[in-house]
């Protein structure tokens, strides 16, 4: 069936997905250093002025000043900093040859990438990146790098050694163009859930540390605070909250078209559902005293915890009429 | 990290007392955020167990492997969870805290939005951003131009001598409630479908027809309030099922097209028109879909008595177990003596090992053929208890033997013969009407556009103060404050300051 041209394409596909994952792992050693040789450049004096600052909102409304970007001090000459500069644009440069490698896979075969589960692995991946490195070009993200470059390197590497899977035609049930829209909004939800999960655990041990009063020289000097933290998750959130949304009505109106109903409380429709709950679940913790802080940071967490479950666990462990994404 | 935490006080006594402080309970944020937990924990188990609504078969099994644990679940409701009445208290509960908690704010921001913003507070030094400016321009001048200025911008302005308050953002709450509200619109719709709605499963053979009444199904289920009235009366013969499978390596036996081709009559006496039914492409006829969901082989066998007389000339819907469509199916033979009755296991590919026995191993019909077991005796079916057609009761039967064949063999044995003549494949379509689907999807729409209004749009006040300085200059303080969780008033104060300032373009204050 495959012809050589295709072959080619096939063996470029699989050779872009490697250079990107060596990428990514030096762009992780590098940022795990960087991250590691933090020194807090603010004093918690400073930090504590901040607080009084924007504490102060009155209606008992929240009053944090939500700008992510740290002061700039001397920073550019931190040696932390200038390795988590050149892991940035390492991971700028793997992201453009996961993205060949994607472009290249659907062309061999002649479809949108997203046939089984080997390639909604790569493409997971992908929206991780793609999220973090959006979000990073409006704001100071260097501190993430860690947290999101190593979850994209684990997706790829149990993409290429378990999931793997040559490429092949869809099976009827997925060719429909329903498939295109349902699951791209679901792969750049997936970047969003993982990005807000990284910020939000690392505002739980960002929080425990404040608590404790100690000075943090060492890992960590680096992250914002713990509310900047909160603050930042809760933005990402509601910017992918309504977009899994979509995602859900979208798989919705597929299925009825395919099935004839539109919900059925199939195990994928109903972790997508537990998914979508949780999320609004965090969304009114935000909002509710006593739920603002540490606890909507697990909720964030577990919202991502439910979706990985989805991924997984539904698509291997449970017999759902979304099985066929062939493993 | 906060530690504000409200102190429930303990409930009142008096029933009146009692009451609103339940009410009050129940529609408080924590209430809500705690019975969306329940929601999305009492989902699991139906993600779990085998459900009967998808997989009846499935659950009886479950049932017979575990006869202590099985009936006590099936008595919580824990193979229907999501009709069982405990998950509906949930979600009920949470939609009463729901509308408990929405309607009162409706009223509060209907008046919020006719009204005026507050009067601007005496000290603006303590607010969220906070500036103060110098300015030669009078008092009077300053506020004037503030004024026109924000109105230009569709803020919501009130003003005094020496003051301005001015509010932005009310469509985030309005989302915010469309999207609350447009919650329960989709629940009603649901429900509506629930009530009125119906589904039936059909298994069709080729060359066969299916006319829609109820009788016809094999499988029909409905609402309390569906009627038989909204059944449409259209009918359809099966003209060929056309199927193909991956034949490469990767993903080999993967299915690659199905295709039902039917004629259709949309009426009794109506005509009839050619139509194609595949996978991801139902038809509508009448407000219902016909879905195409499954399909299978049927092989045809004739079945002669011992006198050489045909008792049995029919082709049997066999239904697939795996994949490559190993098929099990039974043939019934009331009308010979004794009565004849067969197991059978269709191979479309056969192979034959140790382990896995009689077993197919690709899905199309490249070398079919059956294995059979005989049975004579009494088939059960005078006792007038219903038996499935796909399962034979042997307990007052006798085994004769059992044998392979391929297309055109013929098995005798002394109670007479059976050929296998060759094979048909059979489709399964799902007939559905769902009258509260476009409602639902509607309420979706509206839910989402809500759910983004409230989410994107920023709701915030701010304010200007005019002190006359002693050189004859203004003192203008001005400040911001977010109405809304996470959010930044630092550009509209600067914006408001550029203003104040008489300063052009985008330089920082
Ligand atoms: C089916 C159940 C519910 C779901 C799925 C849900 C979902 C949401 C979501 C996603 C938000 C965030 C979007 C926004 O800020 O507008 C939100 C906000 C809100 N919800 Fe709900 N909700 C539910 C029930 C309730 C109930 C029962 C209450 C009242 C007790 C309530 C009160 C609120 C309030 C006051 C906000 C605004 C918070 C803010 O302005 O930051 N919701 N809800």
């Amino acid at each position: 069936m495959t012809t050589g041209t295709s072959m080619g394409l096939a063996e470029a596909s699989n050779a872009a997905i490697y250079a990107t994952m060596v990428t990514l792992t030096i762009a992780m050693v590098l940022f795990a250093a960087s991250f590691a040789s933090g020194r807090r450049r603010q004093t918690s004096q400073v930090v504590a002025q901040q607080r009084a600052v924007s504490a102060g909102g009155a209606d008992g409304s929240d009053g944090g000043v939500a700008v992510l970007d740290r002061p700039e001090s001397s920073e550019s000459i931190d040696p932390g900093r200038r390795l988590a500069n050149v892991a940035m644009s390492l991971t700028w440069l793997a992201t453009g040859l996961l993205t060949v490698a994607l472009v290249l896979r659907g062309v061999w075969a002649g479809r949108v990438p997203w046939g089984n589960m080997y390639e909604f692995s790569i493409s997971s991946a992908w929206g991780v990146l793609v999220v973090f490195l959006a979000l990073s070009t409006r704001r100071d993200l260097r501190w993430l790098g860690l947290f999101v470059v190593a979850p994209a390197l684990l997706t790829l590497g149990l993409a290429v050694t378990v999931l793997y899977t040559e490429a092949a035609q869809l099976v009827p049930a997925l060719k429909s163009y329903w498939l295109v829209i349902h699951v791209s909004a679901a792969i750049i939800c997936a970047g969003a859930f993982t990005v807000a999960a990284s910020s939000a655990a690392l505002s739980i041990v960002q929080s425990r540390r404040e608590a404790s009063g100690r000075q943090w020289v060492g890992p960590l000097a680096n992250v914002p605070d713990a509310e900047r933290l909160q603050t930042f998750t809760s933005r990402i959130i509601a910017f992918a909250f309504p977009l899994w949304t979509f995602a859900v009505i979208a798989g919705a109106i597929w299925a009825e078209n395919a099935w004839g109903r539109y919900w059925g409380w199939d195990p994928k429709e109903t972790w997508a559902f537990i998914t979508w709950v949780v999320y609004a679940a965090y969304l009114h913790a935000r909002s509710t005293a006593g739920w603002r802080g540490n606890r909507a940071s697990w909720i964030a967490i577990l919202g991502l915890v439910t979706f990985l479950i989805n991924y997984f666990g539904v698509n291997i462990f449970v017999n759902s009429l979304h099985s066929y994404a062939g493993l | 990290m906060s530690t504000v935490r409200t102190e429930t006080p303990a409930p009142p006594m008096d029933s009146q007392g009692f009451a609103r402080w339940a009410w009050r309970q129940l529609t408080s944020m924590r209430v809500a955020l705690i019975l969306l937990f329940a929601l999305a924990v009492a989902s699991i188990p139906g993600s779990i167990l085998p459900q009967r609504g998808n997989n009846p078969l499935l659950v009886d099994e479950w049932l017979a492997e575990r006869p202590t644990l099985g009936p006590i679940l099936d008595s919580a409701g824990f193979f229907d969870v999501y009709g069982a009445p405990w998950f509906a208290a949930v979600y009920l509960l949470l939609f009463i805290s729901l509308i408990g908690c929405v309607l009162p704010r409706v009223g509060h921001h209907w008046r919020a939005m006719r009204g005026q913003p507050p009067a601007a507070p005496r000290n603006l030094d303590r607010m969220q951003a906070f500036t103060s400016q110098n300015v030669p321009d009078a008092p009077a001048d300053v506020i004037a131009r503030v004024e026109t200025e924000l109105r230009r911008r569709h803020w919501r302005v009130r003003s005094s001598d020496d003051w301005i308050s001015a509010e932005k953002g009310y469509l985030r709450e309005t989302g915010n409630l469309v999207f609350h509200l447009a919650l329960v619109l989709i629940l009603v719709a649901v429900a509506a479908g629930g009530l009125f709605g119906w589904r039936g499963n059909v298994i069709v053979k080729e060359g066969s027809g299916f006319s829609n009444t109820l009788t016809q199904y094999d499988a029909w289920g409905g609402g309390r309030l569906a009627s038989a009235d909204s059944i449409p009366p259209f009918s359809f013969t099966l003209d060929d099922f056309a199927v193909e499978f991956e034949r490469g390596e990767a993903q080999r036996g993967a299915p690659r097209l199905f295709e039902a081709r039917v004629a259709l009559q949309s009426e009794p006496q109506g005509a009839v028109t050619e139509e194609v039914i595949q996978v991801n492409y139902p038809i509508s006829i009448a407000g219902a879909k016909v879905f195409l969901v499954g399909h299978g082989y049927a092989p045809t066998f004739i079945v002669r008595d011992a006198q050489g007389e045909v008792v049995f000339d029919d082709e049997v819907v066999f239904l697939p177990q795996d994949g490559n469509f190993t098929s099990t199916g039974v043939i019934k033979v009331p009308d010979s003596t004794p009565q004849l009755g067969f197991q059978g296991i269709f191979l479309p590919t056969s192979a034959l090992d140790d382990v896995r026995g009689p077993h197919s191993i690709f899905p199309d019909a490249d070398d079919p053929s059956v294995f059979l077991s005989a049975w004579e005796g009494d088939l059960g079916l005078d006792s007038g208890i219903p038996q499935s057609i796909y399962t034979l009761k042997t307990d007052q039967m006798e085994q004769i033997g059992l044998r392979a064949l391929v297309p055109g063999q013929v098995w005798e044995f002394p109670q007479g013969e059976i050929e296998f003549t060759g094979w048909q494949r059979w489709s399964s379509f799902q007939i559905a009407f769902d009258p509260g689907k476009e409602a639902a999807l509607i309420a979706s729409v509206l839910a989402m556009a809500g759910l983004m209004v409230s989410l994107f749009v920023r709701r915030r006040r701010v304010w200007v103060r005019t002190r006359p300085d002693d050189g004859g200059s203004t003192l203008v303080s001005i400040a911001g404050l977010s109405k809304s969780e996470a959010g930044d008033v630092s550009d509209d104060v600067r914006e408001l300051t550029r203003i104040v300032t008489k300063e052009e373009g985008e330089g920082r204050p």
